[in-house]
């Protein structure tokens, strides 16, 4: 029996993003990676091209993590210390398509580091590692506006991702992005009408939408991963639809979320009846991951490699 | 397919007799085609018009219900695709097997391992709802001892897994108090096992590689006089899988396509503990009504519960947390107070960031009937009355000695109000949860 054709016919698309710069275009990265291009529903490709496969992006702190639970600290035990090591590990032995430095010590409360600091561990990993660069602030607003203009600097030209801009602090970052050729995360607090409203703020600003990735702040499965499922999901149906404004590829910051779940961080004697959390924890973050991608997600910030290499397979097989 | 005003016209009496309370016949049609009248008001309407007519009107997905004594498993009866449009109704079942060649030991050992999956998360029992037994020994007094086990001594549901008609019949005369559901027809036995099928009263499931194939065989099996079914897109490729579950859908939602017009079943078989999590969650999201899985294990299984109790929230309802006094860490009478509200994002935002600094402390979540702390404050849900009550009932003052309130940064507004209403020092917390950590480091030590 014919079964009725059910394929959507959408008018718009995600927009294709490329991050990093190789030696011709200005850069010194060994690749770059794109992300975007949907124009169907996740992984829907009879009714369009579903876009770049999602590519991993592994967190790494410009200082040693004090919260992080034992099961976490095991496969970076010897790199935890060294930002350039420890990017290297992520890309060499676990497989990550960029590295997302996180620069938490440049916080007031937690190190109160200078931007000289951070511009070296910058340049550090940019030596260390060939893939493209997310940076990621503090989110201390002022602390961030002096920082990221020395770091944006330190790396111009190698087309790297920076974090971000907010409805009530974009003016600089999207300033210094601009000038410096690289590419921003805008970023909303689980509210579709703030992402489009920052879009529209930075493209205000003549700031380019093919150098925009969207930032819905993440909630980790069990703490309020639905709602940004359904934020994402409203998203991409409404970037399908043609609403320029928000067809921009989409991140997500799964790794932090998931580890600061109790089912991932408690120890096995706080709670044997959860099973072992050398599992628990990376199996609770690549659930998030797993679940996120079902609505929309372009690139995704992990910790876990066995978390990693789970959702590595699963994009893969989704290809 | 939905029927127009004007076939449904066809099928009514046309003697514009006004019983039904309409002028006419055609105006009473386009009030049942906007499904705005009920057929019954029409006391001269044919039996072969309440058949057409009753059949239009049914679900685009038809309900399937399990028992298990006293407990009813219910699935199907969808209406959106995507849960910001409504809501998703009837939880994903989540089921694990069961093979009746394992030697008695390890069988019962299973069967209680699997009896045990539940979790107590935010308050809430989650567990599993089915468990599958399954024919490996293609034996039929093995199949049937084995499911005589798991009805006698499992709460779950009940699938019964064989291709032999004649197992499947062996099985169903010992399940005991359970309404099973019988897995699985296919092009080859489905005769016999929708005859079954409709003997037992049982729902069926339907298996096939291709969906044009399933609607061949729904359409044949309903024929046979049974209506309740569960398609089984059983392809091996997770991609196909995940398609087929979205057409699926679409087909019934959108285009109104009976022989589609039920809820869907996954087994998930994978040799990859995570892989088949992933698969399971995957399938869970889009719109499986059923996953069947090998594994179960606690790491396992919680994350994928958890996965169902996010996506089946209903969105437009808050999620709330019990509005009372939570301890974090080992919280004493010198410890801090913080109050927010009881919506539960809120609420476990703040306690995450309570936690992370490190600082044991109580934190209050005052009944604001599930909304954040602005919406609360504005739509006067939350003022000083409302906390003092929210103090009152959690007996603050029998464990607090310090008579100090840490309040949130967005209602700084409140500080006076409060202070007259419970005499307590009123201290302005950060606007946002992720300035708890230095708010409490400098100014609680």
């Amino acid at each position: 029996m014919e079964v009725p054709n059910v394929a959507e016919k959408w008018m718009g698309c995600v927009r294709k993003v490329t991050i990093g710069a190789t030696k011709e275009q200005g850069g010194t990265r060994g690749n770059i990676v794109t992300v975007g291009g949907a124009k169907s529903i996740p992984y829907m490709d009879f009714e369009g091209e579903q876009g770049c496969k999602p590519v991993i992006a592994m967190d790494v702190l410009d200082t040693v993590p004090e919260d992080w639970p034992d099961a976490l600290k095991e496969p970076f035990k010897d790199v935890l210390n060294s930002p350039a090591k420890w990017a290297k590990k992520c890309v060499e032995q676990y497989g990550a398509d960029m590295v997302c430095l996180k620069l938490d010590s440049i916080h007031p409360d937690k190190g109160n580091k200078s931007a000289e600091e951070a511009v070296a561990t910058v340049k550090s990993i940019l030596q260390a590692v060939s893939v493209p660069l997310i940076i990621w602030g503090c989110e201390h607003n002022e602390t961030d506006n002096a920082v990221m203009p020395k770091v944006s600097q330190a790396a111009k030209g190698e087309r790297c991702l920076l974090a971000g801009a907010s409805q009530d602090n974009y003016k600089i970052i999207a300033a210094v992005c601009l000038a410096d050729g690289h590419c921003l995360v805008t970023q909303a607090p689980v509210d579709i009408n703030i992402g489009k409203q920052v879009n529209i703020l930075v493209s205000d600003l003549g700031f380019p939408l093919d150098r925009i990735i969207m930032f819905q702040t993440t909630g980790a499965l069990g703490y309020g991963m639905e709602y940004v499922y359904s934020i994402q999901e409203r998203e991409r149906i409404a970037a399908l639809s043609g609403d320029n404004l928000l067809g921009m590829p989409v991140i997500c910051n799964v790794g932090y979320e998931s580890w600061r779940a109790k089912e991932a961080k408690a120890s096995d004697a706080e709670a044997p009846q959860w099973g072992s959390c050398v599992e628990r924890g990376p199996m609770w973050e690549t659930i998030t991951a797993a679940t996120l991608l079902q609505s929309g997600v372009d690139i995704i910030r992990m910790y876990h490699p066995k978390a990693v290499a789970a959702v590595k397979k699963f994009t893969q097989d989704l290809a | 397919m939905a029927l127009t005003g004007l076939e449904i016209f066809k099928l009514l009496p046309k003697t514009n007799c006004k019983k039904c309370g309409r002028p006419t016949c055609l105006a009473f049609a386009m009030q049942l085609a906007q499904k705005k009248a009920n057929l019954t008001d029409c006391p001269d309407v044919s039996e072969e018009a309440k058949n057409v007519l009753g059949a239009a009107s049914a679900p685009p997905i038809k309900l399937i219900t399990l028992k298990a004594g006293e407990k009813i498993f219910k699935v199907g009866e969808e209406t959106v695709l995507y849960r910001h449009e409504e809501k998703f109704h009837n939880p994903t079942g989540v089921g694990v097997t069961i093979r009746d060649d394992l030697d008695g030991g390890a069988f019962s050992e299973r069967l209680k391992k699997i009896d045990g999956l539940k979790f107590t998360r935010v308050g809430t029992e989650i567990g599993i709802d089915i468990i599958a037994v399954q024919n490996m020994s293609k034996n039929v007094e093995k199949f049937s001892s084995a499911t005589k086990m798991v009805a006698d001594n499992s709460h779950l549901a009940l699938i019964l897994m064989s291709d032999s008609v004649e197992n499947m019949r062996s099985a169903l005369d010992v399940c005991g108090n359970k309404r099973p559901l019988l897995w699985s027809a296919n092009a080859q036995n489905y005769e016999g096992m929708a005859r079954l099928a409709k003997e037992k009263n049982c729902p069926l499931i339907v298996s096939a590689p291709r969906l044009e194939e399933l609607a061949d065989l729904t359409e044949k099996i309903k024929s046979l006089g049974v209506s309740e079914m569960i398609l089984d897109y059983n392809s091996a490729r997770l991609k196909d899988v995940l398609q087929g579950l979205t057409k699926v859908r679409r087909a019934a939602l959108k285009k109104n396509f009976r022989p589609l017009g039920f809820s869907t079943i996954t087994y998930v078989k994978e040799n990859d503990g995570y892989q088949e999590i992933i698969k399971a969650s995957t399938y869970l999201a889009k719109y499986a009504g059923i996953v069947v899985l090998d594994v179960c294990e606690p790491w396992q299984i919680m994350p994928l519960l958890t996965v169902r109790q996010n996506i089946f929230t209903d969105p437009q309802k808050p999620v709330q947390v019990e509005p009372k006094l939570y301890q974090v860490g080992q919280a004493n009478e010198n410890s801090p107070l913080l109050f927010t509200t009881n919506f539960s994002l809120t609420y476990y935002t703040v306690e995450g960031e309570v936690e992370a600094s490190r600082t044991p402390a109580y934190i209050l979540a005052v009944d604001t009937e599930g909304t954040s702390v602005l919406t609360a404050y504005s739509g006067d849900k939350l003022n000083e009355k409302v906390v003092a009550k929210a103090m009152a009932n959690a007996k603050v003052e029998e464990k607090i000695k310090h008579k100090k309130l840490i309040i949130p940064g967005l209602v700084a507004v409140m500080t006076a109000k409060l202070k007259e209403e419970l005499g307590w020092e009123i201290l302005v917390g950060p606007k946002e949860a992720s300035g708890i950590p230095s708010y409490l480091r400098s100014t609680w030590s």
